[in-house]
């Protein structure tokens, strides 16, 4: 649309001259940010976008829905609207991004074809004139194109859309280049005969920490993430991601995590170039240990937290929240933070097993304040022999407006058989405002 | 000592056994519950370190394991150093465990998706030494994977605490099939103590010693854990005759 046109549409539309290069350097900046945070492999997908090879990358995200969620809203975040796709290849994550109206696009292993038949030929990664000419020549989209004999096509156009094509089913190869920078540490090495032993890759390997952490102490830094590509002979990569908690320079622990995965590395045909890089650094200083007079330290256990959240595993410690209602009391911390010295205060016991949503029971009970004579719960009937409450809990409304009323009353009743349940009625059981006066079961006592 | 009385000959040959199997059979450390007529009955007087001890719950805490949760807690609590935690299905309230003893900047919980991922994370944390106790929630425990458990304890000195419940009540009688484990609990609920005022007093649990390598089976009324983790032997048992036996969910 000529700038003129806009401007007669829309009263007072405001006018910036497009800087290609400002946004090169941007796209850049993101992409090497994007390199720390998801994935060994990023490049920029000139000029709009970033590609990214997330195979084995996703479950430190918390797998592939999680992440192109948390992509999409770190972004939005950031007062930015991405489109994010994951398919098979390159070429159908490009076209399936830039086509979708959707902000996130996950196409199954093997549905390709179907995700990318109907989507225009602009999607398809061909110069503007050949896009042009085809459209005079009939063809609207990607799936009538792949369906007409190749060789026609070549002779008018060149071998161009057969590759282009190929490229979005997967049927050659597309190798990113992963994007680097100076400063970033890399040592690599390169083998004259491939290579593809277990114990010869976690040799090479070991040499490969041990150059790295050499040239890591000289800047004084510490390793965050590590980057193992591994490139075969094939021409493909694979790269194997190692985190740790807190900065680290520890040889024997970088090999262990290392080993740990090396079972994922499929040497193919033979490796013949291993490449290490420091991917995101931390300033890590060496400190002086006073030697203690009373009791000897408790032992560090950030490696073993490394282990586990290298496996996918969810590790994290509970911090105490102060509000009164039980779902809100506890947080999820990391398992590296600062360790904090309050807890719970509590004058009523506490149920062992919170359920995560209550459960619906049915009550016989005097109204307003005294506990239940019987409930039913789960179809079972179970006489109250002894009970405490009501321990009220008011909503809050500084949270959410509805809540200003709300009120639960908790109860701890017990059976005959000794079992303890911790059950709730909502309102106060005088003003029907306060809450439906329904009851729920919440917890298990021990 | 439950040999403590035992004739001399015995005595000599054991040490002389122990002598053959060499260090691996040094004298272990143990962690006393502190209440004599329970550390009385378990080898060295109290729960191993460097073993494994599984507790199950009974009747309907075999599904929610809540009373074999704050139990594996309270041990737990009385350790020294770090406790790391391994569960698949996260409903645990830790306030609960909080008023057990157990300090939230001392646990670390390890998440995982399956079954066999809980197993396999504690045998790591086993294998690595330096935490205090290794809790794990689990509904399988074939022999082979409580072995590999138990030796990964044994190398380290960790102790290992598994809490077994299961998704239905009727798949418990799982719990009769042997495992490695150097002891095997079951807690169930009981009737609150007494208050002379209408309320529910302190809660106690039935405690069974189903299994302990080099020692016999036992039965306790005992006082649910208290601030630090302790229980304490309930006077019930006298107040009121109990049926000698096996356990009314054994039957």
């Amino acid at each position: 649309m000529p700038a003129a046109k806009a401007q007669a549409i829309f009263h007072g539309l405001m006018l910036v001259d497009a800087d290609p290069t400002a946004d090169a350097a941007a796209l850049e900046r993101i992409t090497l940010w994007a390199l720390g945070q998801y994935s060994p492999v990023v490049a920029v997908d000139a000029p709009d976008g970033i590609v990214m090879d997330t195979e084995g990358a996703d479950h430190l995200q918390g797998g592939e829905p999680l992440m192109v969620t948390g992509i999409a809203n770190r972004f939005r975040a950031k007062k930015l609207s991405a489109r994010v796709a994951i398919a098979d290849t390159w070429g159908a994550a490009h076209a399936c991004a830039r086509a979708t109206r959707d902000e996130t696009v996950i196409v199954p292993i093997g549905e390709t074809v179907r995700a990318v038949e109907r989507l225009p030929l602009a999607m398809l990664r061909l110069s503007p004139k050949i896009v042009g000419d085809l459209h005079t020549l009939g063809f609207k989209t990607i799936g009538e194109l792949s369906a007409t004999p190749r060789a026609p096509l070549a002779l008018r156009f060149g071998p161009e859309i057969g590759r282009r094509l190929d490229q979005m089913f997967g049927r050659i190869r597309e190798p990113i280049d992963p994007i680097r920078t100076p400063d970033l540490i890399e040592v690599s090495r390169v083998f004259g005969e491939p290579i593809g032993a277990a114990e010869t890759i976690d040799k090479y390997v070991g040499y490969l920490i041990i150059r790295l952490v050499a040239e890591l102490q000289r800047q004084g830094l510490g390793v965050r993430r590590t980057d193992l590509i591994v490139g075969k002979v094939d021409g493909t990569r694979q790269a194997v991601r190692a985190g740790t908690a807190k900065p680290s320079r520890d040889i024997a622990w970088l090999k262990k995590l290392f080993r740990d995965k090396r079972e994922t590395i499929e040497p193919g045909f033979g490796i013949e170039k291993l490449t290490l890089v420091a991917v995101r650094t931390e300033p890590l200083e060496e400190v002086q240990k006073a030697s203690a007079l009373v009791d000897e330290d408790l032992p560090d256990i950030t490696p073993l937290i490394d282990i586990l959240g290298n496996r996918g595993q969810r590790v994290y410690r509970v911090a105490p929240v102060a509000s009164d209602v039980p779902e809100r009391s506890v947080a999820r911390i990391a398992a590296t933070s600062e360790i904090a010295t309050e807890t719970w205060v509590h004058h009523w016991p506490r149920p062992v097993r919170l359920l995560a949503k209550p459960d619906r029971i049915d009550a016989i009970a005097l109204m307003p304040d005294y506990p239940p004579a019987s409930i039913t719960w789960r179809g079972r009937k179970m006489k109250v022999m002894r009970a405490d409450g009501p321990e009220r809990v008011f909503g809050e409304w500084w949270r959410r407006d509805g809540e200003l009323d709300a009120v639960r009353d908790y109860f701890i009743v017990e059976g005959e058989g000794g079992e303890r349940l911790w059950i709730f009625r909502r309102g106060d059981g005088v003003d029907p405002a306060t809450g439906s006066r329904e009851w729920f079961v919440h917890g298990i006592f021990a | 000592m439950v040999y403590g009385d035992a004739n001399l000959v015995i005595s000599e040959l054991r040490e002389r056994i122990q002598h053959l199997e060499g260090p691996s059979s040094r004298r272990k450390k143990v962690l006393p519950f502190g209440v004599p007529d329970i550390d009385d009955r378990l080898p060295g007087g109290g729960l191993a370190y460097g073993a494994l001890h599984e507790f199950a719950g009974g009747g309907a805490g075999t599904v929610d394991g809540a009373v074999a949760a704050l139990f594996a807690a309270g041990v737990a609590a009385r350790t020294r150093g770090q406790i790391v935690w391994c569960l698949a299905r996260p409903d645990l309230f830790f306030p609960a465990l909080a008023q057990a003893g157990l300090h939230p900047s001392r646990v670390i919980f390890v998440e995982s998706a399956n079954e066999d991922d809980v197993i396999a994370n504690m045998e790591e944390c086993l294998g690595y030494g330096g935490v205090g106790a290794v809790v794990g929630e689990l509904v399988r425990l074939p022999m082979t994977k409580s072995r590999r458990l138990q030796l990964a304890a044994e190398k380290t000195g960790t102790m290992g605490l598994v809490v077994r419940r299961w998704r239905r009540q009727t798949e418990a009688n799982d719990f009769g099939q042997p495992t490695a484990a150097t002891t095997r609990w079951r807690v169930s609920v009981a009737p609150s103590v007494e208050l002379p005022v209408p309320g529910v007093g302190r809660a106690q649990w039935f405690l069974e010693l189903m299994r302990v390598k080099a020692g016999e089976c036992a039965e306790y009324f005992v006082g649910a854990c208290d601030a630090k983790g302790r229980i304490n032997l309930s006077t019930r048992s006298a107040d009121r005759p109990y049926q000698a036996g096996r356990s009314i969910y054994s039957r």
